[in-house]
């Protein structure tokens, strides 16, 4: 499939440094539209910090970021949201006391109506619209799995590890995000597992058009199966950027992640 | 015997129960009554959950929500109606219903949005003071009722700032230093009466006044406390409508979202600083109104009434009930008011019992005796 080159997010020269750690050094990084890249590096390299400056957590020391043309590199995260930009957290942070409903329909913050008057006067216009995201969230439910999709009214604390990743991949895409991160979905599951999620996650990308993704991750075998291409951070620098094949055989790739000399 | 129809028996039977307890609980003079119908009521709560009934029963209470609502207003309209001449135990009622709504609102700050607020007895005493005031001036008293709340919220809209830069401890600890200073600003300002207090003018509704008792026929006379207990049982009753309307509405859920994972929230859009600041000010507002109708009521007010330590009663209805549970405080502001005003023996002792029982809580039951249900936006409705 032939896709439209267009440049969904430029980091150029990000910077972010914790004291005198250097946590990101001068990041370069383009995506364009439908674009899947993989992040990859060892331990603190930097990898989660980039997700949290973009999704402005942190402010940036230097360099800028553009988002679909704009320069959002001081956004709150709030704002960042709104423009469409959604993630998953590395140790998931789901609400655990509040139902699988509950927790999807914080991702699509954007499109409710918050009012005052409205949520506690217009209580029938309210409830048609609770009633109309709630198809909306348990559609989206059901392509990860209809068993989940039964259980909308049940606490998440109650749920195996990959229901609670299902859940807060689709908090994120119930927002209709132009890029969605995701970081290290598959930390705690099980290889099947993961190879599950990884379906899931193309087959919804095959749904939303245009839906670009950065994936941070260790598991190599879901790396190379999903991204069109990689990008190698060590100690905050990018050391290497291409197709999978070429990163893995790259020499500093190597160094990087079995140490060098 | 449908399901449905058995539902309903077992509200109206459980309302019927309650209404005669409550009677019973509050008529009996003697110690050693007192002691004997709550551990009969001890006994028969836990013979219950023991036997799986209580489940049952909650089954089916969350099934006729509306029916739920109407049979405990008749019960409590019962209850009120049977000590219609006796000024004592009105008054009592009064008071577990203004507190009540009064903890409604730090439920809202502190169950829902998980802002502490250990100066609730401040924005109480704002909203007498606020009676105080203005309760000479022939402004309509319904009118200063609400004054009293929005005067707490304004005064409230000060502590927020502080409130908003800080997070858990620090925050508790500013609302603690605000109501500290609340209460030596009153004893020192004289206009308000220093530390002696002010008198209040009571309640007067379109030449209705109040104070005076309500002669029905040539032999029944009702209590001036009945025109003060129906006020407040309306006044809980809105309260415990907005309330729910706010629970299950967006703006609850996102209540919700900036307790359980602020940094979670504000990726998802989530305005932090917008949420808390409302639920705040409406936490402030509901316990304002509450302190005007209470200082109208009492017709005599002074800053000894809103110390810390009544502040700290006040949370721990909050936490005794559970926290965001509107029935749980409901059920706590009923036990911790008038527990220590029947049962004479313990209350000397009612601070310490207080700090044990609020352990026993945290340590066994930390989501409060009648804790929080799921949200179900809709009663009734499950997709």
């Amino acid at each position: 499939m032939e896709q439209q080159q267009e440049t969904v997010l430029a980091f150029k020269g990000l910077t972010r440094r914790f004291g005198g750690v250097v946590a990101l050094n001068e990041f370069d990084m383009e995506l364009t539209n439908g674009q899947i890249v993989g992040l990859i590096g060892p331990n603190g390299s930097g990898k989660t910090t980039s997700f949290n400056v973009l999704t402005g957590i942190y402010e940036a020391n230097g360099g800028s970021i553009e988002f679909l043309g704009q320069d959002i590199t001081s956004w709150p995260a709030q704002k960042v949201y709104e423009a469409g930009v959604a993630r998953t957290f590395q140790r998931s942070r789901l609400c655990l006391e509040l139902s699988i409903f509950d927790n999807i329909m914080i991702g699509a913050h954007k499109r409710l109506n918050h009012g005052f008057m409205f949520n506690v006067f217009k209580r029938k216009a309210l409830q048609q619209q609770i009633k109309e995201n709630y198809d909306e969230a348990r559609k989206l439910l059901t392509i990860f799995d209809p068993e989940l999709a039964d259980k909308m009214f049940e606490p998440v604390g109650s749920l195996r590890m990959i229901d609670r990743r299902r859940i807060e991949i689709c908090r994120a895409l119930i927002s209709h995000p132009r890029l969605l991160l995701l970081d290290e979905p598959s930390a705690g599951m099980t290889h099947e597992e993961t190879r599950e999620l990884m379906d899931d996650i193309l087959e919804v990308r095959e749904m939303i058009d245009g839906l670009s993704i950065i994936l941070v991750e260790h598991e190599m075998g879901m790396i190379e199966r999903v991204t069109d291409k990689c990008i190698v951070l060590n100690f905050g620098q990018k050391i290497c950027e291409g197709a999978y094949r070429e990163v893995a055989s790259n020499k500093l790739v190597q160094e990087a992640y079995l140490g060098g000399e | 015997m449908t399901q449905s129809l058995k539902d309903k028996l077992i509200i109206l039977l459980l309302a019927a129960l309650g209404a005669a307890f409550l009677v019973t609980f509050i008529a009996i003079e003697e110690q050693a009554e007192i002691f004997a119908l709550l551990v009969f009521a001890g006994v028969l709560i836990i013979a219950s959950a023991k036997l799986g009934l209580t489940d049952k029963i909650s089954q089916s209470l969350s099934r006729n929500e509306r029916l739920l609502n109407l049979s405990s207003i008749a019960a409590m309209l019962v209850v009120i109606f049977w000590f219609h001449e006796d000024h004592f135990p009105l008054l009592m009622i009064a008071t577990v219903l203004l507190y009540v709504v009064a903890c409604c609102g730090l439920n809202m700050q502190f169950g829902y949005t998980g802002v502490v607020n250990f100066a609730g007895a401040a924005f109480f005493g704002v909203g007498c003071y606020t009676a105080a005031v203005l309760g000479g001036t022939g402004t309509p008293l319904l009118l200063v009722i609400a004054l009293g709340g929005v005067m707490a919220a304004i005064v409230g809209s000060i502590l927020i700032i502080p409130v908003l830069r800080t997070r858990g401890h620090y925050a508790a600890v500013v609302t603690i230093a605000f109501g500290l200073l609340f209460r030596t600003f009153l004893e020192v300002n004289d206009t308000l009466g220093g530390p002696q207090g002010l008198p209040v003018s009571g309640m007067n509704l379109f030449g209705w006044d109040f104070n005076s008792n309500i002669q029905i026929t040539e032999n029944i006379e009702f209590s001036f406390y009945m025109n003060y207990v129906i006020l407040a049982l309306i006044m809980v009753i809105l309260t415990f409508i907005l309330m729910r309307r706010i629970e299950r509405s967006w703006i609850g859920l996102n209540f919700d979202a900036v307790r359980l994972d602020e940094t979670a929230a504000a990726c998802y859009g989530i305005n932090i600083k917008r949420w808390k600041i409302l639920s705040f000010t409406l936490g402030n507002f509901l316990a304002g109104i509450a302190g005007a109708l209470f200082a109208m009521m009492l017709g005599f007010i002074a800053p000894s009434n809103f110390a810390f330590s009544d502040s700290l009663i006040l949370v721990s209805i909050v936490l005794l009930g559970g926290m965001g549970s509107i029935w749980g405080t409901i059920l706590a502001a009923g036990l911790v008011v008038l527990l220590p005003e029947k049962l004479q023996v313990i209350q000397e002792y009612r601070f310490l019992l207080y700090a044990v029982v609020m352990i026993l809580i945290l340590l066994f039951r930390p989501q409060g005796v009648l804790p929080r249900n799921l949200r179900s936006y809709i009663p009734g409705w499950r997709g």
